[in-house]
């Protein structure tokens, strides 16, 4: 693979793409799991979908925007997706994760129209489902660079903001920390790196991106830079085992980077339970 | 020697869904006091509290922290806050003791600022307040319900603040521990001068540690020094309870009202 890497671009966009999302992804990961929002990231890929194929029409009947990346369709309605599910949080006040199904099934049923009058199904929906090696393009590796680099100065720059939102909403209040903003500011991060991992990862299986690593890291940490770190270091490693499986195995990279991602996730449960049991027989003893 | 009002609230009422569950309050807390408030359960205590720390809006009336309106107030950094939730926060959250402690600072910081070694050295200084030094670097869902409560009050205490409120901190903790807890409230009153205002339903050990207690069921119903709470006898109590409620409202029943 690494032969072909220095010399096939749509290699070296793969990869790239993939390095970047598979930091990006568990470190907002992270906190969509601990603010037990893992659904979230669900809907908004469906909502993406939605615009992909909103894009794939339009490319068809308008000969003028013939060569519209759809990344970019996907990532204007993923962020009004993310904006929607704010807006009936506060409708459904007593049942916020109503938002979440009604925003789903809202995109996919959307979506499954929009594709049908694009012409119905083919080869370029399916890499957006599950992802490819070879659809990546030089724009979208610039794209997703930008919204990474975004991601993680955001991040760094609200840290502490984000911990207390995330840890305590009521003491985040009472610190003069502004919910309302820093919740928007990060649903909308989280819709872009949605639209970013979609053409590796696919649509169906970015949400494991972010929760997966995540999972797999709450097992182990004690801290919560802890269990950032971690996250990133199974992420990528699930992204570099499953891109470099697809490539070889020529089946969409989606599948065996989150196949990747379970396999870490079951070992770090067994691995705590042997502790554990080594443990207890230690005390035993 | 006319003491300064930290927390003043006018007329404040308050209702959920038809029913008022603060009515027509007025209180004011002073510098250098410790305040119980206490009453039975559902008797709008925790209420009143998240009207104080704007964290919910009253129907009617107005609050003012430090002479200034909740609305517009910012010093956060003055307050300390351990609420009854932090009994039943989520244990599965990955973070240690410092981590927590730490986050208490964010009131004091500004919006760009990072955590540095000050930080951590003052989070630290807390945590020996409480004595949780050596707990720093464990995972706050492994302690007991005790020490979590020590952590919470250590995060209350980091931004020092001149006033902390606590809303039920006693519950889930055990009775040796409970001795302990007030001895530590005790010394940060007197020693460290911060105002303290604290909720609860254990009317008994209350009076012994505070200064001052409110008795509150809707609408106040005592408000004085604790030595004169002491003089009465429950069966007083119970009277000074029905004759109050008698004239402010007719349409509900205190017989459940008890002092333990």
């Amino acid at each position: 693979m690494i032969e072909s890497l220095m010399q096939y671009q749509f290699l070296q966009n793969a990869v790239i793409t993939g390095l970047l999302i598979g930091l990006v992804a568990p470190l907002l990961g992270v906190f969509i799991v601990v603010r037990r929002l893992s659904l979230i990231a669900d809907a908004l890929s469906h909502i993406t979908l939605t615009g992909i194929a909103a894009s794939l029409l339009l490319e068809k009947r308008v000969s003028a925007i013939n060569d519209w990346n759809p990344i970019y369709m996907g990532m204007v309605f993923s962020v009004a997706g993310a904006i929607l599910i704010e807006r009936l949080r506060k409708v459904y006040k007593h049942y916020e994760e109503l938002a979440i199904p009604i925003i789903l099934s809202g995109g996919i049923g959307l979506g499954v129209i929009l594709i049908s009058l694009a012409d119905g199904f083919n080869t370029d929906l399916f890499s957006y489902l599950f992802g490819s090696v070879t659809a990546v393009d030089r724009s979208s590796v610039w794209t997703v660079l930008f919204i990474t680099l975004g991601v993680i100065a955001i991040v760094i720059l609200f840290y502490k903001e984000l911990f207390v939102l995330s840890f305590d909403e009521e003491h985040a209040s009472i610190s003069g920390v502004s919910g309302r903003w820093i919740h928007l500011l990060f649903i909308v991060m989280v819709a872009l790196v949605i639209a970013s991992s979609m053409q590796v990862v696919g649509i169906l299986l970015v949400s494991a991106l972010m929760t997966l690593p995540v999972a797999a890291a709450l097992r182990l940490s004690r801290s919560f830079k802890q269990t950032i770190g971690l996250s990133i270091v199974f992420g990528e490693t699930s992204v570099i085992t499953g891109l470099y499986s697809a490539y070889h195995l020529s089946v969409p990279p989606g599948g065996t980077i989150v196949m990747t991602a379970v396999l870490i996730l079951i070992m770090t449960i067994m691995y705590k339970r042997m502790q554990k049991q080594f443990l207890v027989k230690g005390e035993a003893s | 020697m006319k003491q300064n009002a930290i927390v003043e609230m006018k007329d404040l009422s308050f209702k959920y869904e038809k029913e008022w569950v603060v009515k027509d309050v007025n209180l004011s807390i002073y510098e250098g006091q410790f305040l119980g408030l206490v009453g039975p359960n559902g008797s709008g205590k925790s209420t009143l509290i998240k009207l104080m720390l704007g964290l919910s809006k009253p129907d009617v009336g107005s609050v003012q922290l430090y002479g200034e309106s909740i609305k517009k107030f910012d010093k956060w950094e003055e307050i300390g806050f351990v609420s009854q939730k932090a009994n039943s926060f989520n244990s599965g959250f990955p973070a240690t003791v410092i981590e927590v402690v730490k986050s208490g600072l964010v009131s004091r910081m500004g919006t760009f600022s990072f955590f540095n070694r000050k930080h951590k050295e003052r989070a630290m200084e807390a945590l020996r307040t409480v004595e949780m030094e050596e707990y720093a670097d464990t995972n706050i869902g492994e302690l007991s319900g005790g020490q979590q409560q020590r952590v919470f009050i250590a995060r209350a205490l980091v931004s020092d603040p001149s006033l902390v409120i606590l809303d039920e901190p006693t519950v889930g903790v055990d009775a040796k521990h409970v001795t302990d807890f007030y001895n530590l409230l005790g010394k940060l009153n007197k020693e460290k001068g911060i105002t303290l205002l604290m909720v609860t339903h254990d009317i008994g050990t209350i009076t012994d540690h505070a200064t001052h207690v409110v008795c509150m069921n809707k609408t106040i119903h005592f408000h004085g020094h604790s030595d004169d709470y002491k003089e009465f006898s429950e069966e007083d109590l119970n009277q000074l309870y029905g004759h109050a409620v008698q004239q402010l409202s007719h349409n509900h029943d205190h017989s459940g009202v008890s002092h333990s």
